[in-house]
């Protein structure tokens, strides 16, 4: 063979070998490749589409409307009950989890019996159905025949048509979001508690800090610092989330006390079938969203880079 | 069995060049051991030879004919990985039976329940499993097929990779440091029993290692390589008294071979270190010339003279039989090692002056840019050609 | 710390772990009490734990007879099941290809996996409830699968896993004949079990689980999940029969709530993993 028949065969085989690999890269990633696309990138920019127009499901005409759709949520009082409860929601429900999360994970992690099974009672509601759970809910919050006012009656505290009244609803909401939250924030800060090396306890005890509360500060709350950080950010995504509960406890009510920003979403989407201004929501849910998982992955990062 | 040829290899990852025009022809049957310092390209040369990765340019050939178009199944041959590779969720002899399995079974036939019922498949499965504890027992490993990888010893480990490989009755074994993670006792054991295995099933074995005393012991030649490319094929002991070049020297001996700077004088005649050789080859002038000389080149002498080094003794070293003289020469900032018998230590006190005469005959000259010099009687440096 | 003090301070945190637990166990004893009343208990002011007269059958039966309770739950295993397939069958050679397998767009087509992980989905609702309606499947198991059979996470977490499985184990497939494909099912999938383990979980839990998706395309009762149906069922009830209303709920959270106690490690680290999404 002659150097230049050589030269031909080997770019040959370059040609050949390196599109082998990626003919079966392809083929592996082919079908999953075509779903995220129909079911994710497409559908995105549908929304980001329709969230410019003034179509109203099942309408044979349409008409670009640019940014009026955002205009007019800006001006319309249901959304800013919408926002506003969201955040009234999650400013209850995320300091609450955190704390309780926190006080109960050191307080499970202090003892050496029976924490299986402390971890496991807490955590147990965050992964039982919140819309067969938020029937229960609705039982106990009963203003006759329910747990809570039997309760509260039997102890001379004030009882309430929790659910009904516009100041009592959203408070309760947020017992319901929290107490379904809770078993997760545990077990992130246990895993967090795990991770402080026992050298540093050590350390603290050698420079005379060997009391519970001298440890707690000096190692134990610095250490959960960056854990913290990271259950903020979750149990405030999972509080914007916040659907289930709405749907079948209050449906917004009374009046919009309790609509938050999904059930708006759903409700102009799905009920009242102004689509446009349905995805006009889905897009400012998705960038608050979008805001905190960017700083959720910053977070991640960052503990992953310094353990 | 088959014979293997590598042929104008290439391999760049990126723009760095791994693997640098490589030809190297393996025979059949022979024990060839490729050497080199780690990051050298080893792995890869042999992980092209089996076809998972491609080269760039170049062909690969087993029993004469070319396989680069193969996928890795259809070469012939078997590997044994550095960290074994055995699946962990399979017992030994599930992965003993594995490249059995995907070659005799169809793929109806491997299906759970849907294979036992196909006819043959029943038959099959019991000859692979016949050839599983065959070659099971041949290795002493045949108490440990139910077992999985986790529950093994390192040396267990070892030998079910073997054995995985060598089920299949491939042509060519290729076997990439395979001895590395074991600990020095067993790999003594280890080196022992591929060599006996070799002999025993007569295929071709290529053979990775960076340590030189595996190669030396067990190879029937040595390709050394060195930054992508091979700086000498030849036996074991050609590679040792005789090296290509001076890395190649380096590499090759323990402890390493002294090297000294030397100013040919003519005639013959080298000044090195304050003394003057008188060597056999001619010279020509040009003045940066390296002697090399084997620790046991070097003999004790009682005074000075012709062949003669002298320098002050830093330190013994005692390892049985030997002793290691460290000795400070002029000239140079690394110590002379001399390997001198154990009867001599009571006559070595540290700081007192010696005199080594050096064996001529065994002495290595290098040009300054490495090659190897009088090469007028041993012309064997690039052995192309196949031995015996 | 002297000893006193040391089982003082045991005594006071089983007493507050025990308080807690119990507040937070309270609705779920709550529920399967109720479910266990007659009638005529439930008004009754003072609360028991247990019934006066057991009515546990009764209420049961009504459950499951009064509702298609059976039929919902057994929704729930078709769709969960279906989508728990359809996502490995889907994302595991999808999650190969990224961790071992090098090809022109590779990163363009992981930056897009991630991208379908930071996207609520009931943000994508509204189009996909429009593709349901194009495709004609609206009302029927596909509605309710269809839009899952592919996750982002599971992609982005078995690529985590694949990615840590040495390549010498690849290459020795490969030696010992295995196809890609083959690679993916026969080796990637079983060593990285916890993983698969893990996603089964978070599949399985949020989709027994879902309300939004199935209140938007499933209307009639033949295929409703459980939780959709339970809602339904407690919506058409009018909320008066509570007792057989709490055995409903009982039985649409008992089949997760037994599976955790089986295997509680698994579940926990899955639901957390999942949530780290
Ligand atoms: N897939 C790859 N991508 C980029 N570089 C690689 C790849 N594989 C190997 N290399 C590089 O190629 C060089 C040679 O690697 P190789 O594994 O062949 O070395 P080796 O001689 O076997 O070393 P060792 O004795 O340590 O096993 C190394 O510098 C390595 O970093
Ligand atoms: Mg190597």
């Amino acid at each position: 063979m002659t150097s230049e028949q050589s030269a031909t065969v080997d770019r040959q085989l370059r040609i050949d070998t390196g599109s082998a690999e990626t003919l079966a890269g392809y083929a592996l990633i082919g079908p999953a490749l075509v779903l995220i696309l129909v079911l994710f990138i497409l559908p995105t920019g549908a929304v980001l589409a329709i969230a410019a127009t003034d179509w109203h499901l099942g309408a044979k005409t349409l008409s670009f409307i640019g940014a009026a759709n955002f205009t007019s949520l800006l001006a319309d009082p249901a959304f800013r009950a919408a926002l506003f409860n969201t955040a009234a929601y999650s400013l209850m429900v995320v300091p609450s989890t955190l704390v309780l999360g926190l006080s109960l994970a050191l307080l499970i992690e202090s003892g050496k019996t029976l924490r299986a099974f402390y971890r496991a009672i807490h955590f147990l509601p965050f992964m039982t159905s919140l819309a067969a759970m938020a029937i229960v809910w609705e039982m106990l919050l009963h203003p006759t025949i329910g747990l809570v006012n039997q309760v509260f009656a039997a102890v001379g505290l004030p009882t309430a048509n929790w659910l009904r009244g516009e100041s009592t609803v959203l408070p309760i909401l947020a017992v319901i979001g929290t107490w379904q939250s809770l078993g997760l924030a545990l077990v992130l800060f246990l895993a967090g508690l795990k991770a402080i090396p026992q050298d540093l306890y050590d350390a603290a005890d050698i420079d005379g800090a060997d009391g519970v509360l001298d440890r707690l500060r000096l190692v134990t709350l610095p250490s959960l610092a960056p854990v913290s950080l990271f259950v903020l950010i979750v149990v405030t995504l999972r509080a914007f989330a916040a659907f289930d509960i709405i749907q079948v406890l209050t449906r917004g009510g009374p009046g919009d006390a309790s609509v938050m920003l999904l059930y708006a979403l759903y409700r102009e989407s799905f009920e009242y079938f102004r689509t446009g201004y349905g995805a006009a929501i889905a897009v400012v849910f998705l960038v608050i969203v979008i805001a905190l998982a960017t700083l959720q992955a910053r977070v991640v990062n960052s503990r992953a880079s310094h353990p | 069995m088959a014979s293997v040829s590598v042929r104008g290899v290439s391999k760049s990852f990126g723009s760095t060049p791994i693997i640098d025009g490589i030809s190297l022809d393996i025979c059949d049957g022979e024990f060839l051991t490729l050497l080199g310092p780690s990051g050298c390209g080893k792995s890869t040369l042999l992980r092209i030879i089996a076809g998972l990765e491609r080269q760039d340019c170049g062909t690969i050939e087993v029993a004469g004919s070319k396989v680069d178009h193969l996928r890795p199944k259809r070469r012939d041959v078997a590997m044994v990985f550095q960290s074994y590779a055995l699946y962990p969720h399979l017992t030994v002899s599930e992965n003993m039976a594995l490249p059995l399995r995907m070659r005799r079974l169809s793929a109806l036939q491997r299906l759970p329940v849907i294979g036992a019922l196909l006819p043959n498949t029943h038959s099959v499965s019991a000859e692979i499993k016949t050839e599983v504890a065959r070659a099971a027992k041949a290795l002493g490993i045949d108490h440990l097929l139910a077992r999985k990888p986790g529950q093994l010893s390192g040396g267990q480990r070892q030998r079910v990779a073997v054995g995985r490989a060598m089920v299949r009755h491939p042509a060519v074994f290729l076997m990439d440091e395979p001895l590395s993670n074991l600990d020095a006792k067993l790999r003594v054991q280890m080196r022992g029993e591929i060599k006996e295995l070799h002999r025993r099933i007569g295929v071709t074995f290529v053979y990775v290692t960076h340590d030189q005393t595996e190669a030396m012991t067990m190879s029937d030649r040595i390709a050394v390589m060195l930054d992508g490319q091979l700086a000498q094929v030849a036996s074991p002991q050609q590679i040792y008294t005789s090296p290509a070049d001076r890395r190649v020297a380096e590499l090759i001996g323990a402890p390493k071979i002294n090297l000294l700077e030397a100013t040919p004088r003519g005639e013959g005649l080298l000044a090195v270190a304050g003394s003057t050789l008188a060597l056999d080859s001619k010279l020509d002038g040009g003045n940066n010339i390296t002697l090399g000389i084997r620790p046991e080149s070097l003999q004790f002498a009682e005074r000075a003279g012709l062949n003669t080094l002298t320098g002050r003794l830093r330190y013994v070293e005692h390892v049985g039989a030997d002793l290691f003289a460290h000795v400070d020469v002029p000239g140079s900032s690394e110590p002379l090692v001399a390997r001198l018998p154990v009867e001599l230590a009571s006559s070595l006190q540290s700081d007192q002056s010696v005199h080594l005469r050096v064996r001529r005959e065994q002495a290595l000259l290098f040009s300054a840019d490495g090659r190897r010099l009088s090469e007028g009687d041993d012309q064997f440096t690039q052995l192309r050609s196949c031995a015996g | 710390m002297t000893l006193h003090m040391k089982i003082l301070a045991g005594v006071v945190r089983h007493i507050i772990l025990l308080t807690t637990g119990s507040l937070v166990l309270a609705p779920f004893i709550w529920m399967v009490s109720l479910s266990l009343k007659p009638p005529a208990e439930l008004f009754s002011s003072s609360f028991t734990l247990l019934p006066e007269h057991w009515f546990a059958v009764e209420n049961y039966t009504k459950a499951l007879t009064a509702a298609p309770l059976p039929r919902f739950m057994l929704n729930g295993v078709i769709v969960c099941a279906a989508i728990l397939l359809l996502q490995i069958i889907i994302c595991a050679p999808a999650a190969y290809a990224l961790a071992k397998i090098r090809f022109a767009g590779r990163e363009v087509i992981f930056g897009m996996v991630l991208i379908g992980l930071l996207i609520p989905h009931q943000v994508l609702a509204l189009p996909l409830l429009i593709l349901c309606y194009w495709l004609g499947i609206l009302n029927t198991y596909a509605a309710l699968i269809f839009p899952f059979v592919v996750s982002p996470f599971g992609i982005f977490l078995l690529r985590q896993f694949f990615t840590s499985i040495p390549d010498d184990i690849i290459h020795a497939a490969r030696l010992d004949g295995l196809s890609e494909l083959s690679i993916v099912w026969r080796i990637m999938l079983p060593m990285s079990l916890p993983a698969v383990i893990a996603f089964s979980i978070v599949s399985v839990v949020s989709h027994w689980n879902d309300l939004f998706w199935p209140l938007l395309v499933v209307q009639t009762q033949d295929f409703m999940p459980p939780s959709l149906g339970i809602v339904t069922f407690a919506n058409a009830e009018a909320g008066n029969d509570y007792g057989p209303l709490m055995a409903g709920a009982t039985l649409v959270v008992a089949p997760l709530v037994i599976c955790f106690f089986a295997a509680q490690r698994w579940f926990i680290d899955g639901l957390t993993a999942g949530s780290v999404k």
